[in-house]
C-alpha cells in the first residue's frame, strides 16, 4: 500500500518539533523514582572496598583476619579470590593501531596504580559494618616511585608504570595533510600558543551504583545498574565471568545523570557482579562521593602546543598541533583511552576549510584515576585549541575576530564536503548559524559597549566559538575496531486492546529526555495520543538489542528506529482494518487514537474498538486476516561513519582585574541538530551542556599532588558550576536535517560543552588583552587571572 | 561513606548535659549537625557518644538587654538573617548571614555552632571579633564570659574547656555613627570565603573612622588587624593601609590560592571598604 503523503511534521497529530511534558518528569519531581538504592531484595549484602592509599605501590601482605571477624562481615576477598570468577580484561581496538594497556582486575592483584584502586572487598550485612570491617584490614604496601606529570612520565629514565610495556606511551598518532611546512613559510602571520585543558569529572547526581544477584536455581545474573548500556554491559559480563547470555539480565531503571560517566567497566562494578555470583546472594553497592571522585573516569587533562598560519586576508593556511594527553595507569575497557586524543586530531580545525594540518597525539600512562570518555569527548579541546588560534590569529592581522570566522569556516553551500583531518560533513550551516548569532547578540552594539566601559576601566570580553560535534555514530566508532558496542538500535512496539502503544526501545533514560522523545515519535509515527504511549528502556530482558545512550544517539537512532516502527505498525494496522471497515487501506489513517478517514478525517472506528476485536473478537474476522500488532524496526546510519552538526557560541564577561573574579554576564548557542523533536529539552541540554562547559573552564579541576594524590576529591573542594554564577543562556538553531535517516535529528547534548570552554577563555583573553595578559590554562580562576596580570 | 557507630543522647536539661559531658570517650555536642554529620560521615571524626543540645530549653532566640544584644547559641543563621533586632542594632550580621553556606543549611545550622567550631573561612566568628562580641559559656561551676579575642585559639580550637557548652554570644549594640562593612570573595555564591572582612567602624564626627577589620580566610582564625586600624585611625589613606595590612596579614595558601594571593585580595578588600566607607553618606 502506499502511505499517505504526509511528512511527520504536517501529519495531523504530530509531536514533533513540540516541547510536550516529559513522562516521567512528574513521578520524577514526586519522588517516587526507583533508582538502584532504593532496591532492597531479600537476603541483600553491602559491599566496600579497601582502596589504594597510594598512587603506585606494592601489596607485599593482606591480612584479612580481623576484618573477616567483624559484626556483619559476610566475605573479606582480594584480587586473587576473585581472579578465578571474574577474568581480567583489556582495554585495546584495531582500530586504534599501537593502543597497548595490560590486563586490569576487578580487585588490583600484586600491584596498586593508582590513588583509589580497589584492591579488597567486604561484603556485610550494612555498608556501615563493611566500611567498619574495610578498616580492620592490615595490609602491607611497599610504595613505588610515582609517574604522575604527564610530561614527565614520558622523559627517560621515567617510573614504567607497566615494566612489561617498557615505556609509559600508550598511543600515538600522526597526520599529516597538505604541505605544512609551505603553508607556514608563505604565511602572513603564524600564531602559536600552548593550551593546558585540567582534568576533570561528570559529577552525576546519582553516583554509581548496582545491585547484583545471582539465582543458583535460575543460573541467573540479575544486575540493576545505573548505567548507560545494558546490553553492552550484558556482553561483557558473558564474557569475563563465562555466562551463556541467557543468564545475565541488565536492567537500567531510573539513572540520576551520566555524563558519560556511567557507560565504561569500572573494577569495582565488576568485583560485585563476582562477589554476587561467589555468594549467591544480592550485593549492593553504592559508590559514595568520597570514592566517586577517585574512580569515577575523569576526563580531559591534556595539554596542546598549536600553531595556526594566515595570510594577510586571514584566510587560514595551516594547522599545526601536538596533543599529550595523561590517562592514567589503564585504558579504560572497552571503549579505550584513547578516543579523546584521537577525536583531538579529528576535530581540530574542523569548522574551517584550511588544507594544511599536521597533528600528533600522543596518550600516556601515568598514576592517576584512569580517564576516558565524557561529555563531548575531544570536542572542548579541539575547539578550544583551534578558536584560541583563531583569536589570536586575528589580533595578529588586525582583523576582527567574527570577520576572521566569516571568511574561513566552510560554506553552506560547499557540502558534503571533507575536512582537513579526513572527517566528512554531509551537510552544515557555520554561514547561517554565525549570522544568526552576531544578530542576536548584537555583535556590532556590544563591541561598541565593551569600548565604552573600557574606557572607564571596566574590563569585557566576548569570546566566539565555532564548533563542530559528533553525532549518530555508525559502527565506525567502536565495532570496526572489535568492540562489541551495538551501533544500531531496534525499537519494538505493541498496539493494546484499548488502543494504547507499548514502545520498547534500546536506547535508554538518564534524565536527558529520551523517553519523552522516543513517546512523541511513536505517538506521531502511530497516531495515537502522547498519553496513549508508554515506553519501556533499560532491560536486556524486554527491549531489542542496542547500544544504549551516549555520543548523542538517542534521539537520532532510537528516533528513527521508533519512526520505522511506528510507521510499520500504523500499516499493519490500516490494512486489517481496511478489511474491517471494508475498503482500502490507502484511504484510511490513524489519527488521535481513531482510524480515520484520510481525506475528510471523518472517524471511521476507534483503536480500541479496532483492538476489541483483533484481541477479544478475532473469530469474527475473515479467514486469513491475522493483524500483526507487534512490530520492530531498526535502525543504524550506514552512508556517513557520524553526522556531524555543528554550530557557534558566544560569551560576554566582566573582568575584576583586582580580584581575578570573571563575571558571566550572558552567554549565546546557535547550533544545528537536524530536526528539533522537542524544542525545551534540545534547548535545555544545551543550556545544561554550556553549563558543564562553563564548569571546565572556570571551576572544575581534580588537583593532584606531586605523589598522585588528588586533593580536592570532595563536594566542597572539587567546585561544580552552580547555578548563581551562571549567565543567562540564549539558544537558538538553524535546521539542516539529516538525509541518512528520515526523522532527520541529529545530536544535542554534547553541543554545549564542545564550544562554551573556548567561548569563555576567548572572552576572558578578549577582556585581558590590552592589558597584555592572557590565560591559556582551564580551569582560569582568579589565582591564574592575577598572576596573567602580574598582580601576584 | 557511612558513619561509624557512636551512642546518642537528646537531654533536656543542662545539668545532664554536664553529666554527659563527664562520662568517658570522645563526647561531641550536636547542634545544627552541618559540620558535624559531614565529618561523621566522613569518617573524619569518631565520637562515642552524641549529646544532642537541640532540646534544651533557653539556649535559643534573640534578644535585646541593657544596651546588649544576646543570641541564643542555638539560633539558626536563617533566624539572624530574618531579625528585625538583628537588622537594626547589629547590621554586620544582617549583611553576612546571606554568605552563609545556602539557604537548607542556614535553617539548621547554628550561630553557636559557627563559633564554637572556629572554621577560620567562616562569617560568624570574624564577625563576633569585629563587634567585640562576648561568648558566654557554661559548665557545672557555673557561667563563665570570654572576649570574641581571646577565644579563637588557634585551627578549629576556642578557649571552650572540657565540660564547657556555649550557651550565648552578646555583643553591645556599636556606638552611633559607627557603621559596618562586609564584603567576601568566594568563587562560588554559598562557599567558603577564600579572603573575607567583617568591619564595623566608629566614625567621628569630621569623618576619622576607627575600623575594627575582622579578616578571615587568611590564616589559622580570623584576624583583627590592629596595625592597619591605627594607620587609619590616625588618617592614613587607603594605600598607606593597604601597605600596613602585610604586618597584621601573613595568609598561608592552600590548594587553591598562594598566601601572597590572599594577601593580594585582603588588601583589595581593604581598598574597597576604604572607598566605600567614604563615600557613604548615612554616617
Ligand atoms: C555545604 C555547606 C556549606 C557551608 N558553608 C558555610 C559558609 O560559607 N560559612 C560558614 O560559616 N559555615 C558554612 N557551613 C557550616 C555551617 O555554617 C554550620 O552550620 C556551622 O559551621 C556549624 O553549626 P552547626 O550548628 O551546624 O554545628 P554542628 O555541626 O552541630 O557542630 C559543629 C561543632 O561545634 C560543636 N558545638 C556545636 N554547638 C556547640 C555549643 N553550643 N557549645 C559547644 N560546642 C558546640 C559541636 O560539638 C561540633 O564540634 C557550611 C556547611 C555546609 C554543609
Amino acid at each position: 500500500m502506499s502511505e499517505p503523503a504526509l511528512s511527520f511534521l504536517d501529519r495531523p497529530n504530530s509531536y514533533i518539533g513540540r516541547s510536550v511534558p516529559r513522562p516521567n518528569a512528574r513521578r520524577l519531581v514526586q519522588g517516587r523514582g526507583a533508582y538502584v538504592d532504593d532496591l532492597r531484595l531479600p537476603r541483600m549484602a553491602h559491599v566496600a572496598f579497601l582502596r589504594s592509599p597510594r598512587a603506585h605501590a606494592r601489596i607485599v601482605r593482606i591480612d584479612t583476619a580481623a576484618a573477616k571477624a567483624a559484626p556483619g562481615v559476610v566475605a573479606v576477598v582480594t584480587g586473587e579470590d576473585l581472579a578465578g570468577i571474574c577474568k581480567p580484561w583489556v582495554a585495546v581496538l584495531s582500530h586504534f593501531k599501537g593502543l597497548r594497556s595490560p590486563p586490569q582486575h576487578p580487585l588490583a592483584i600484586g600491584w596498586l596504580r593508582w590513588a583509589g584502586e580497589p584492591f579488597c572487598a567486604v561484603v556485610a550485612a550494612s555498608r556501615a559494618e563493611a566500611e567498619d570491617a574495610v578498616a580492620l584490614i592490615d595490609a602491607e604496601l611497599e610504595p613505588l616511585p610515582v609517574a604522575v606529570d604527564m610530561e614527565a612520565a614520558l622523559a627517560p629514565g621515567a617510573t614504567v608504570i607497566h615494566p612489561e610495556l617498557g615505556d609509559n606511551l600508550a598511543f600515538e598518532r600522526t597526520l599529516d595533510v597538505g604541505d605544512v611546512d609551505a603553508a607556514f613559510r608563505t604565511a602572513a602571520a603564524v600564531v602559536e600558543q600552548t593550551f593546558h585543558v585540567g582534568r576533570h569529572t561528570g559529577v552525576t547526581l546519582e553516583p554509581r551504583a548496582l545491585v547484583a544477584e545471582w539465582n543458583p536455581g535460575e543460573e541467573k545474573l540479575t544486575i540493576h545498574h545505573s548505567f548507560q548500556a545494558p546490553h553492552m554491559m550484558q556482553d561483557i559480563v558473558c564474557k569475563h565471568l563465562g555466562l551463556p547470555e541467557a543468564s545475565v539480565r541488565v536492567v537500567c531503571g531510573d539513572v540520576g545523570g551520566s555524563f558519560g560517566i556511567k557507560v565504561h567497566i569500572y573494577p569495582d562494578e565488576m568485583a560485585t557482579v563476582a562477589l554476587a555470583k561467589l555468594l549467591a546472594r544480592p550485593v549492593k553497592f553504592v559508590a559514595d562521593r568520597l570514592e566517586s571522585f577517585v574512580s569515577d573516569i575523569h576526563a580531559r587533562d591534556h595539554r596542546v602546543k598549536g600553531r595556526m598560519a594566515v595570510d594577510a586576508a586571514g584566510a587560514i593556511l595551516g594547522i599545526e598541533i601536538d596533543d599529550l594527553t595523561g590517562i592514567g595507569p589503564y585504558s579504560v575497557y572497552p571503549r579505550t583511552s584513547a578516543v579523546e586524543a584521537n577525536q583531538v586530531v579529528n576535530l581540530v580545525g574542523g569548522p574551517y576549510r584550511h588544507a594544511n594540518y599536521r597533528a600528533r597525539a600522543r596518550v600516556v600512562f601515568q598514576n592517576k584515576t584512569p580517564m576516558c570518555q565524557y561529555r563531548a569527548v575531544g570536542h572542548p579541546i579541539a575547539v578550544m585549541v583551534t578558536e584560541g588560534l583563531v583569536d589570536l590569529a586575528a589580533a595578529a592581522i588586525g582583523m576582527d575576530p567574527a570577520e576572521l570566522r566569516r571568511r574561513n569556516v566552510i560554506a553552506d553551500d560547499a557540502h558534503p564536503s571533507t575536512a582537513a583531518s579526513g572527517i566528512r560533513f554531509e551537510k552544515l550551516s557555520h554561514q547561517r548559524s554565525l549570522e544568526k548569532l552576531l544578530a542576536m547578540m548584537d555583535y556590532d552594539a556590544l563591541r561598541r559597549e565593551q569600548a565604552a566601559l573600557r574606557a572607564r576601566g571596566i574590563h569585557r570580553g566576548i569570546g566566539l566559538a565555532a564548533f563542530i560535534e559528533i553525532t549518530n555514530p555508525s559502527a565506525a566508532f567502536y565495532g570496526v575496531g572489535g568492540a562489541r558496542i551495538s551501533s544500531q538500535d531496534g525499537c519494538t512496539l505493541r498496539l493494546n486492546p484499548q488502543g494504547g502503544v507499548v514502545a520498547a526501545i534500546g536506547v535508554t533514560e538518564q534524565g536527558q529526555g529520551t523517553e519523552a522523545v522516543i513517546a512523541q515519535v511513536v505517538a506521531t509515527a502511530v497516531g495515537v495520543p502522547l498519553s496513549d504511549v508508554r515506553v519501556v528502556t533499560g532491560d536486556t530482558d524486554a527491549t531489542p538489542y542496542g547500544g544504549g545512550t551516549w555520543a548523542c544517539r538517542a534521539a537520532g537512532i532510537g528516533g528513527e528506529a521508533a519512526w520505522q516502527s511506528g510507521k510499520a505498525l500504523r500499516r499493519n494496522i490500516l490494512e486489517a482494518a481496511a478489511v474491517m471497515l471494508q475498503t482500502n487501506a490507502a484511504s484510511l489513517d490513524v489519527r488521535d487514537g481513531s482510524i480515520v478517514d484520510a481525506d475528510s478525517g471523518a472517524e471511521r472506528m476507534k483503536l480500541s474498538e479496532f483492538g476489541r476485536v483483533a484481541y477479544f473478537r478475532p473469530d469474527t474476522l475473515p479467514a486469513g486476516l491475522a493483524p500483526e500488532l507487534v512490530v520492530t524496526r531498526h535502525y543504524v546510519p550506514k552512508d556517513y561513519p557520524f553526522a556531524f552538526t555543528n554550530g557557534v557560541q558566544a560569551s560576554y564577561v566582566e573582568v575584576d582585574t583586582d580580584t581575578g573574579f570573571v563575571t558571566l554576564i550572558k552567554h549565546w548557542c546557535v547550533e544545528d541538530c537536524g530536526t528539533v523533536i522537542n524544542p525545551q529539552l534540545v534547548d535545555e541540554q544545551i543550556r545544561g551542556g554550556i553549563v558543564q562547559g562553563i564548569g571546565a573552564a572556570l571551576f572544575e579541576e581534580c588537583r593532584y599532588d606531586g605523589q598522585g594524590q588528588m586533593l580536592n576529591g570532595n563536594m566542597a573542594d572539587y567546585l561544580v558550576p552552580m547555578a548563581a554564577e551562571m549567565p543567562d543562556i540564549d539558544v537558538a538553531h538553524v535546521v539542516t536535517p539529516t538525509a541518512s535517516s528520515e526523522i532527520g535529528a541529529k545530536g544535542a547534548g554534547e553541543a554545549g560543552t564542545a564550544g562554551a570552554p573556548a567561548a569563555v577563555i576567548n572572552a576572558i583573553n578578549d577582556a585581558l588583552r590590552p592589558l597584555g595578559a592572557r590565560v591559556d590554562s582551564q580551569p582560569a580562576g582568579p589565582q591564574a587571572i592575577l598572576r596573567a596580570l602580574g598582580k601576584v | 561513606m557511612k558513619a561509624p557507630d557512636f551512642a546518642y543522647a537528646r537531654p533536656t536539661v543542662l545539668s545532664e548535659v554536664f553529666d554527659l559531658l563527664d562520662g568517658d570517650g570522645d563526647v561531641r555536642l550536636l547542634a545544627g549537625g552541618q559540620s558535624l554529620v559531614p565529618s561523621l560521615n566522613m569518617r573524619l571524626s569518631a565520637p562515642s557518644l552524641l549529646v544532642d543540645i537541640n532540646r534544651l530549653p533557653g539556649l535559643s532566640g534573640i534578644e535585646a538587654r541593657d544596651g546588649v544584644v544576646r543570641i541564643g547559641a542555638l539560633t539558626r543563621h536563617g533566624e539572624i538573617a530574618r531579625s528585625a533586632l538583628i537588622a537594626e542594632r547589629l547590621p554586620l550580621l544582617a549583611m553576612a548571614a546571606p554568605h552563609i553556606a545556602h539557604a537548607a543549611i542556614r535553617n539548621r545550622g547554628t550561630f553557636g555552632g559557627s563559633i564554637a567550631l572556629a572554621d577560620p573561612a567562616a562569617e560568624w566568628p570574624a564577625c563576633c571579633l569585629a563587634l567585640g562580641a562576648t561568648m558566654v559559656v557554661a559548665s557545672r561551676a557555673g557561667e563563665r564570659r570570654v572576649a570574641a579575642g581571646d577565644f579563637f585559639t588557634g585551627l578549629f580550637a576556642t578557649a571552650l574547656r572540657r565540660g564547657e557548652v556555649l550557651v550565648a554570644i552578646e555583643i553591645a549594640s556599636p556606638p552611633a555613627g559607627s557603621v559596618a562593612h562586609f564584603s567576601e570573595l568566594a568563587r562560588r555564591r554559598g562557599d567558603y570565603a577564600i579572603v573575607g572582612l567583617a568591619a564595623q567602624v566608629a566614625r567621628a564626627e569630621d569623618g576619622a573612622m576607627d575600623p575594627r577589620l575582622a579578616f578571615f580566610g587568611v590564616g589559622d582564625r580570623p584576624v583583627l588587624a590592629e596595625a592597619t586600624r591605627r594607620v587609619i585611625a590616625g588618617g592614613g589613606g587607603i594605600a598607606d593601609a593597604q601597605a600596613t595590612l602585610g604586618r597584621d596579614l601573613a595568609p598561608t595558601g592552600d590548594a587553591e590560592c598562594a598566601g601572597a594571593t590572599k594577601l593580594h585580595l585582603a588588601r583589595v578588600l581593604l581598598g574597597r571598604a576604604m572607598a566605600a566607607l567614604r563615600t557613604r553618606g548615612d554616617a
